[in-house]
């Protein structure tokens, strides 16, 4: 039994630290669209601001448990299974991806925007404005919402784990409700507890220690 | 014309909002020449910041033309635009440093968009820092440093690609009198010793006496006036030039009850600051009234008006009189203005 929680821990700990990395592969490049697309953006493109937007509200809408069935094909496609933790990743990633590409928005939306009119008037490119000004003064706060997402992340998959998933989900869904052995809901329960709560406080730590603002 | 480094043309500037079409800029004409202190002074609202924003183009004009260096700025490719502004460096109100950078670094910035490479930029840094007076202070960032501070490092970063303008956008507007002092003095030596054009946005007077050679005063959207500083000190035309030169509403010194002779006195800046009256009075041996005086000190030198009564004496009103010719100080006899009722009081 221990060996299955020590399992569990590690399979979760995967699926959640993949996961958060290839949702920010796709979320990051999609915030920093939606953010300069935007009206009063560095780089206004309305129609490619709404058909991004909408493809984020979309899949924002659909509930997790549904996006989890409903990508099986595609999550065949690319691990050639819908079953085990690597399989889950799929599914995680595109519930999550839309999800980080909103948080970065709001992150680069806090940026100041003096300081983007003095790049500007430096003769800075809107690419250089995105890799040297609006990510780098974004930082502390694109740090504190990678807390939040792993943490999402987290939580989602341990609903994965009801559909053929790993980690501490699946092993609390299968000891705890279909043996119904509280015991082990119990340990997992505490174990998940502790697992978000170490992700949640290092993600804050680095945040802060990042930001060049308080001293 | 070669010394004439930026030219506006017929400018105008509108922006189309939901609550309409606001007009920030109707038909601009400006030329401001290489190397010298030019100041745009309005009231907030007036157009200022929009027409700074317009000669490096973070604004495009609606229609009219910007030259820099004889270029038409609206004929540039993309690629030349960005760099036509890195020869313009700019300064803002709020400062705009990069947060999570420190000063050094933040000066090193406009140095790494220009692709110098980093041992260069770093050593140029270095020498700016020492420019501005805060060597020591290359580690800290932004909010680690005073609103002084802040203001020297964005001095630096604005300089760091050599610019030839230097536009500073309500540079001092958020610093307190004494650091607004500082901040002019460095701008104006800045100007001396590298020879760099510098546009002041402002709506301070101080501002523009302290370190202009030519202002341009804009009020809701039209420049109303423009010349030498001097000149508009001596005679501001415009209701919003005397508004802002005279804030307390007193226009040039008005007499209406002198009894006695009284005459004008106009100082033009020619003559240098000296006790001009005490001397006159020791050399002349009369004691003069004087009725009112508003003359203020701009680059060491007087400008101003003042009305003194003369004795009733008039051997030694006409001793006055030679005095000053001899000094050469503009004057003009003042008719009081409501002659009649004087009479009336004295008979």
């Amino acid at each position: 039994m221990l060996n299955a929680i020590l399992v569990g821990i590690l399979e979760t700990v995967y699926m959640t630290v993949v996961s958060t990395i290839f949702a920010y592969v796709i979320g990051l490049p999609l915030g920093v669209i939606l953010y300069v697309t935007d009206k009063g953006g560095t780089h206004p493109i309305l129609w490619l601001n709404r058909v991004i937007g909408f493809i984020v509200n979309f899949l924002r809408s659909v509930p997790f448990i549904i996006l989890l069935v409903w990508v099986m094909p595609i999550t065949r496609a690319i691990v050639g299974t819908t079953i085990g933790s690597t399989a889950v990743i799929v599914p995680l990633v595109i519930a999550a991806a839309p999800f980080i590409a909103r948080m970065v928005e709001s992150s680069l939306k806090e940026v100041d925007l003096g300081i983007i009119e003095a790049a500007q008037s430096m003769g800075a490119s809107s690419f250089q404005l995105i890799y040297k000004v609006l990510i780098p003064e974004a930082k502390p706060s694109l740090l504190v919402g990678s807390a939040i997402a792993i943490t999402t992340i987290l939580g989602y998959s341990a609903l994965a784990g009801t559909v053929g998933g790993g980690g501490l989900g699946a092993l609390a869904y299968n000891y705890g409700y279909i043996r119904r052995d509280e015991d082990v809901l119990l340990v997992t329960v505490i174990l998940l507890v502790i697992v978000v709560q170490i992700f949640q406080e290092v993600g804050m730590l680095i945040a802060k220690k990042a930001d060049k603002r308080v001293k | 014309m070669s010394d004439e480094i930026i030219r506006v043309e017929e400018l105008n500037k509108t922006f189309t909002g939901k609550s309409g079409t606001i007009v920030a800029l109707d038909g601009v004409n400006l030329s401001i020449r290489r190397g010298e202190i030019f100041g745009i002074i309005g009231l907030s609202g007036a157009g200022k910041s929009t027409l700074v924003r317009c000669i490096n183009f973070l604004e495009r004009p609606t229609s009219g033309r910007v030259l820099f260096q004889g270029r038409d700025l609206a004929e540039l490719k993309p690629r030349e635009l960005l760099l036509a502004r890195q020869s313009m460096g700019m300064i803002f109100q709020g400062f705009n440093l990069l947060s999570q950078r420190n000063a050094l670094q933040n000066i090193c910035f406009p140095m790494e968009i220009a692709g110098v490479p980093r041992a260069d930029a770093k050593k140029r840094a270095n020498e700016l820092l020492e420019l501005v007076g805060l060597s020591d202070r290359a580690d800290a960032y932004p909010s680690q440093m005073s609103g002084g501070q802040k203001q020297r490092i964005a001095i630096a970063r604005a300089l760091s690609t050599s610019p030839s303008v230097l536009l500073c956008d309500e540079a001092t507007s958020a610093l307190d009198p004494n650091t607004t002092r500082q901040i002019l003095e460095l701008l104006k030596h800045i100007n001396k010793a590298l020879g760099i054009t510098v546009v002041m946005i402002t709506h301070e007077m101080k501002v523009i006496e302290t370190i202009c050679n030519r202002v341009a005063v804009i009020d809701e959207s039209h420049i109303v006036e423009m010349g030498e500083v001097k000149d508009i000190f001596i005679r501001p035309q415009s209701k919003i030039a005397k508004q802002l030169i005279f804030p307390q509403g007193d226009d040039a010194p008005n007499i209406s009850k002198a009894g006695k002779r009284s005459l004008r006195l106009v100082f033009d800046g020619t003559s240098a600051f000296e006790p001009i009256i005490s001397q006159m009075t020791l050399d002349c041996r009369a004691a003069v009234n004087i009725l009112a005086a508003n003359t203020k000190n701009v680059d060491g030198k007087t400008y101003g008006q003042m009305v003194i009564q003369l004795p009733e004496d008039e051997v030694s009103a006409a001793r006055i009189e030679a005095y000053l010719k001899d000094r050469s100080i503009f004057f003009k006899e003042e008719v009081p203005e409501n002659a009649e009722c004087d009479t009336g009081r004295y008979s």
